[in-house]
């Protein structure tokens, strides 16, 4: 009927989810930055000092002589304990992402779609949800002891609730889809319909949601790390260092300020593909940004 | 209306027992023996005993988690392992910071935000879009108590401005003092909250002005900011407020860093406190009280909707 | 006397990415005081671009007038500034919309919503708005204004919304009325209420009305004069009875020719074997409240019919009427209430899914929405072949059936490969008959199959529905609200209000002696009544 049916403009073939991402200025830069800091990350270590290595005649030195970004109270060489905190940074940020969107994803359809499922998963979330995220973690670190596997799992579980709810969202809009309809008429069976109909269209926003979440998981990491309830202090994350750093904090700002930088970029590099994904792949704030 | 709030409330039931039996579960489900774990490295099998004693870990867990239960019910939140005082006695000596501090937060976050979402949505595409978006990115990135130091090392320590660290109670120490020690603290924890709410109403504000009763307003010939603030914004409200309400969550997680950072004799600290301390029992009493909080102050604004929109009748 | 809107040489072209360089090309027409022009087209003809143009509401970021000039009362609208533009509306033209139910601000009583076009234009005291929206309310005949002022949207109904704009747009009194398919979202008998008072108020105040329509129909019952659009031209105008009696452009032609007659064509009785039936089946939505609180709807009260093989069944009803409940609740698609749903031999009302997978093969649905009824990550080919794999044919056999069923439908089968969003509307409705048809069913449901479709490409694919029909020996279950579309296709119709079938008969009976009020509320309604069914009778 009248302008509802106008075909909308689409090109010809369909490109694939990466191909539209990447013609995304914001996922491009944003990205390339991200490739660098995991070089770095990866490789870096190879080419900087110890950042074990405790020198007593160089403590508390200024960015400099010793060191591009000065030394912390025992002489370490700052710069290259932020070079090796990359790693760990990413580690989490990465295993966070990846983890909480299997487990959210699973949750979401199975919440999404069952409906005498979805009360009690949901209302658990919505318990989990009211938790403060660090608090949270910072119970549950204190209690199972810190290493990084803990770490990573007190970080996962606050993030499980949005994760599960945004899945949710969708399934419960795309079930009500004639061509989901269609398909049940066709006889397909559930799990085929889960597979085949419903779970593609989540891919998409998990794709968004997982930058999101990288994010957070690095800034929570670093924060755990600061509050002296994350990763154990002997190794040098940036929420490590930048704890170390803060007894001296009047007298060597550098300590606390180069890991935070290091951080700021590499989360914000994340969050800026993030929302250069948003603006690519769902279509419905694509629209609104044209 | 009456029956719907009886309704909302009786539902929080359920999610605050799940919470409870989180916390519960946490402590029993963990690794190793709880109480040796409270205890600490160098406890002797004295204490380790008496903390076995004082959780009541030795009786079946069922009874263990009703008892509980039951005490939650009339306001026990439990016992300090090392001060040996109520849970909710030493909450009540360091809520005022803590409290206040989250209330000029949100305030002044609002405020702001509200104000730049709805220009950047307006303008959607423009450049002050442009920077809006920035802002709010570079929000989401920079790490709170970094953020902190920052703002310490620029206005404290260089411009003398403002003082470095501390709190000062408005009740007895005056509003001045108060506010010159908040401002920092303030300003420092508003940033991922501007960044938020901001983020929210822009995108909300942008959905909204493609309703057809803005087409309509602009057809009957209303002025452009009168269009924004009549009917778009009046619209977008309901996201706006929800995506505040959610992040209340986040608000408390960065009371935690914020006081820390700035010394500020608050919850956050007596959090810090405890986990140095292993004091598990005010780790957990904390957490209750805080998801409480999160709970109510999420159900007040649901039912806020049906005064903002007048479809969501009960 | 010149013209109020007079609108020359206008062109208003599209971004560089568009199918076509130009929305509109070269468009020259004028509307009088005191008489309805109306512009009719399909979609793509460009007909709303021009009214939301005169008004300056066009999407500005895609749209740009480059030639041209539309003179309202002798101003040029293209060259006055954005408040003189702002004045102008509401003051000398208003506009009323296509959807009531999203036009007005959901969060303002819609008292003050008519009352703000006062306070923008007038420096009337707020006691004297009130008693001109009071006024404006009455002139609409919307009953009980003062109680209604204070009144949200969403507590009326959509004839009422359109009342409401319809007062908000008229109450400073314009010259100029554009009207952009205001009833194409409204129930048949709604839709005939409303023309009239457009009518009614246009002859009292002699201004000129703009009207914006798709539907022949309408035109009939509503124009002075008459626009024809096709891709953004004019292709011809002309007094209404010139248009519609002699039409000369071929397109003209066309269009009127596919508008579906409301004399049914003679049929003979179908004897074939019962293939679907439904016994005392009820659906009810809702339920009672722990504590007495919600509510029950009857969306289904007691229907009962038979399909046989060969025939068609039309189900008709206005929004709310219960006919969606009814192929819902047959198909399975939600499970009923109570009563029997025979497919051939078998109850399936109350079977549990795994037992009704088997049965599912034997009936087949066609939606409305032809955007919504594909997976637009699954190539056609993969979407035809699902059902019948799933029911053990194998991947080539079903390709090969989808192959054959692709021509039958009308379409190449090398588009097999393609994805649906290459595909039009009238082409995705084929392919979703094509899916249906692979399951080699007995029974084929049209849930308002081509509702959502123009006119030309109506026509076709009622004659493809027909076609199947005959060929597989379907029984067809065809749901409608448009009484032309079912005259044409059904051997019998059901008619449904709220839930409740209040007559059931020989299509050609139902169309010459209603029996119950309701149907022939509804035959009357019928826009164009008088002016098509003269000629094609």
């Amino acid at each position: 009927m009248a302008e509802t049916a106008s075909p909308a403009p689409q090109a010809a073939a369909q490109p694939s989810i990466w191909r539209i991402a990447l013609r995304n200025r914001s996922v491009f830069w944003g990205g390339l930055i991200l490739v660098i800091i995991a070089l770095i990350a990866a490789f870096g270590s190879f080419f900087t000092a110890d950042p074990m290595d405790i020198n007593p005649m160089g403590r508390l030195k200024p960015p400099g002589d010793f060191g591009l970004f000065g030394t912390d109270q025992l002489g370490r060489d700052v710069f290259s304990r932020v070079v090796n905190g990359a790693r760990i940074s990413l580690t989490v940020g990465t295993a966070v992402a990846v983890i909480s969107i299997v487990i959210g994803l699973f949750l979401g359809l199975v919440a999404g779609y069952f409906r005498y499922m979805d009360a009690v998963i949901m209302r658990v979330m919505d318990g989990l949800m009211s938790i403060p995220a660090i608090l949270l973690a910072i119970a549950l670190i204190s209690l199972s002891g810190a290493t990084l596997l803990t770490v990573v799992t007190a970080i996962v579980i606050p993030e499980i609730p949005r994760v599960v709810r945004l899945v949710r969202s969708v399934v419960l809009t795309v079930r009500e889809e004639p061509y989901v309809e269609a398909a049940i008429a066709a006889g397909t069976r559930t799990w085929l319909i889960m597979l085949r109909h419903v779970l593609p269209n989540t891919i998409a926003p998990l794709i968004v949601q997982a930058t999101y979440v990288c994010g957070s998981a690095m800034l929570t990491e670093a924060i755990l790390g600061f509050l002296g309830a994350g990763i154990p202090p002997e190794i040098p994350s940036w929420g490590n260092i930048m704890s170390e750093g803060r007894t001296f904090f009047q007298l060597t700002p550098w300590i606390i300020f180069f890991p935070g930088a290091a951080l700021a970029v590499t989360v914000l590099a994340v969050n800026i593909v993030g929302d250069g994904l948003r603006d690519s792949l769902d279509p419905r704030i694509a629209r609104t940004m044209r | 209306m009456l029956y719907y709030i009886f309704k909302r409330v009786l539902m929080t039931i359920p999610v605050m027992v799940i919470v409870a039996l989180f916390v519960f579960l946490m402590l029993r489900l963990s690794p190793g023996d709880p109480a040796a774990v409270i205890a600490g490295d160098y406890a002797t099998a004295e204490d380790v005993a008496r903390i076995r004693e004082q959780l009541g870990l030795s009786e079946p867990i069922v009874v263990q988690f009703t008892k509980w239960l039951g005490q939650l019910a009339q306001g026990d939140l439990g016992t300090s392992i090392f001060s040996n005082k109520p849970v909710a006695e030493l909450i009540a000596q360091r809520i005022e910071p803590t409290m206040l501090l989250a209330l000029t937060t949100i305030i002044f976050s609002v405020l702001v935000a509200v104000p730049l979402g709805t220009l950047a949505a307006y303008r959607a595409g423009s450049w002050i879009d442009r920077v809006v978006m920035l802002f709010s990115v570079g929000g989401f990135s920079v790490p709170v108590f970094v953020l902190g130091y920052v703002l310490i090392y620029i206005l404290s320590l260089n411009l003398k401005l403002l003082p470095v660290q501390g709190y000062r109670s408005p009740f007895t120490e005056g509003i001045g003092p108060f506010f010159a020690h908040i401002t920092l603290p303030t300003l420092t924890l508003s940033v991922i909250f501007i960044a938020l709410i901001a983020r929210m109403t822009r995108a909300s504000v942008i959905e909204v002005l493609e309703e057809d009763y803005v087409r309509t307003a602009r057809a009957k010939g209303q002025s452009e900011f009168k269009v924004l603030m009549r009917h778009a914004l009046r619209n977008a409200a309901v996201p706006i407020i929800t995506v505040i309400g959610i992040g209340i969550a986040l608000l408390i997680g960065g009371v935690v860093v914020t006081e820390s950072v700035f010394n500020i004799p608050g919850l956050g600290r007596l959090v810090l406190d405890a986990v140095l301390a292993r004091d598990y029992p005010i780790i957990q009493g904390l957490i209750l009280f805080f998801s409480f909080i999160y709970i109510v102050l999420n159900l007040l604004i649901d039912l806020s909707y049906s005064l903002l929109d007048p479809r969501i009748r009960y | 006397m010149s013209p109020i809107l007079d609108i020359r040489g206008l062109t208003v072209s599209l971004p560089k990415q568009a199918d076509r360089p130009y929305a509109i090309k070269d468009i020259t027409f004028s509307v009088n005081a005191g008489e309805i022009v109306c512009v009719v087209g399909e979609s793509g003809s460009g007909k709303s671009v021009t009214s939301f143009t005169v008004m300056g509401l066009h999407d500005k970021r895609a749209l740009t007038p480059v030639a041209g000039e539309i003179l309202l009362q002798g101003e040029n609208i293209l060259n006055a500034s954005d408040a003189k533009i702002r004045r102008m509306r509401g003051e000398k033209m208003a506009m009323i919309f296509q959807e009531p139910m999203t036009a007005l601000n959901p969060v303002a009583p819609v008292g003050d919503q008519i009352g703000e076009m006062l306070e923008i234009h007038t420096n009337l005291s707020a006691s004297k708005r009130k008693a001109k929206v009071l006024q404006a309310m009455r002139d609409v005949h919307l009953p009980d204004p003062e109680k209604m002022y204070h009144s949200y949207p969403h507590q009326l109904s959509g004839g009422q919304r359109q009342r409401i704009v319809i007062a908000m747009s008229l109450v400073l009194e314009p010259v100029l009325l554009i009207a952009d398919e205001p009833t194409t979202a409204l129930d048949v008998t709604t839709q005939a209420q409303i023309l009239s008072l457009i009518k009614e108020l246009q002859e009292r105040r002699g201004m000129g009305v703009l009207f914006i329509t798709h539907d022949f129909g309408v035109v009939a019952d509503i124009a002075d004069r008459v626009v024809v659009m096709q891709n953004g031209e004019i292709v011809e105008q002309g007094p209404v009875d010139q248009v519609l009696g002699a039409p000369e452009h071929p397109y003209t032609k066309m269009l009127i020719a596919a508008v579906p007659s409301m004399t049914p064509p003679e049929r003979e009785e179908v004897t074939g074997e019962t293939a679907l039936s439904a016994t005392r089946l009820n659906k009810q939505y809702g339920h009672k409240g722990l504590f007495g609180g919600g509510r029950v709807v009857d969306a289904a009260n007691d229907v009962n019919f038979i399909v046989r093989r060969g025939e068609t069944l039309g189900i008709v009803g206005e929004s709310g009427s219960g006919k969606s409940t009814v192929a819902r609740c047959v198909m399975r698609l939600i499970d009923p209430t109570s009563g029997e749903v025979l497919i051939g031999d078998t109850d399936i009302a109350t079977l549990r899914e795994d037992k009704l997978r088997p049965h599912r093969r034997d009936i087949q649905i066609v939606f409305q929405d032809p955007y919504r009824s594909l997976n637009p990550r699954r190539t056609v080919g993969q979407s035809i072949t699902e059902g019948p794999v799933n029911f053990g044919v194998s991947q080539a056999e079903a390709l090969d059936r989808a192959k054959r069923l692709m021509s039958i439908v009308g379409l190449a089968p090398e588009a097999l490969d393609r994805f649906p969003h290459q595909f039009s509307g009238g082409q995705r409705q084929r392919i979703c008959i094509a899916r249906a048809l692979a399951m080699e069913p007995m029974v084929l449901i049209a849930d308002e199959a081509v509702s959502a479709l123009d006119v030309s490409v109506q026509a076709q694919v009622l004659d493809l529905l027909e076609d199947v029909r005959d060929e597989f020996d379907l029984a067809m279950l065809f749901i409608t609200h448009d009484l032309r579309v079912a005259a044409q296709i059904c051997d019998r119709i059901m008619v449904m209000r709220k839930g409740v079938v209040v007559e059931n008969g020989p299509t050609a009976e139902v169309f010459s002696n209603p029996q119950h009020e309701y149907t022939k509320a509804l035959l009357a309604a019928a826009p164009g009544h008088g002016t098509f069914d003269k000629e094609s009778a």
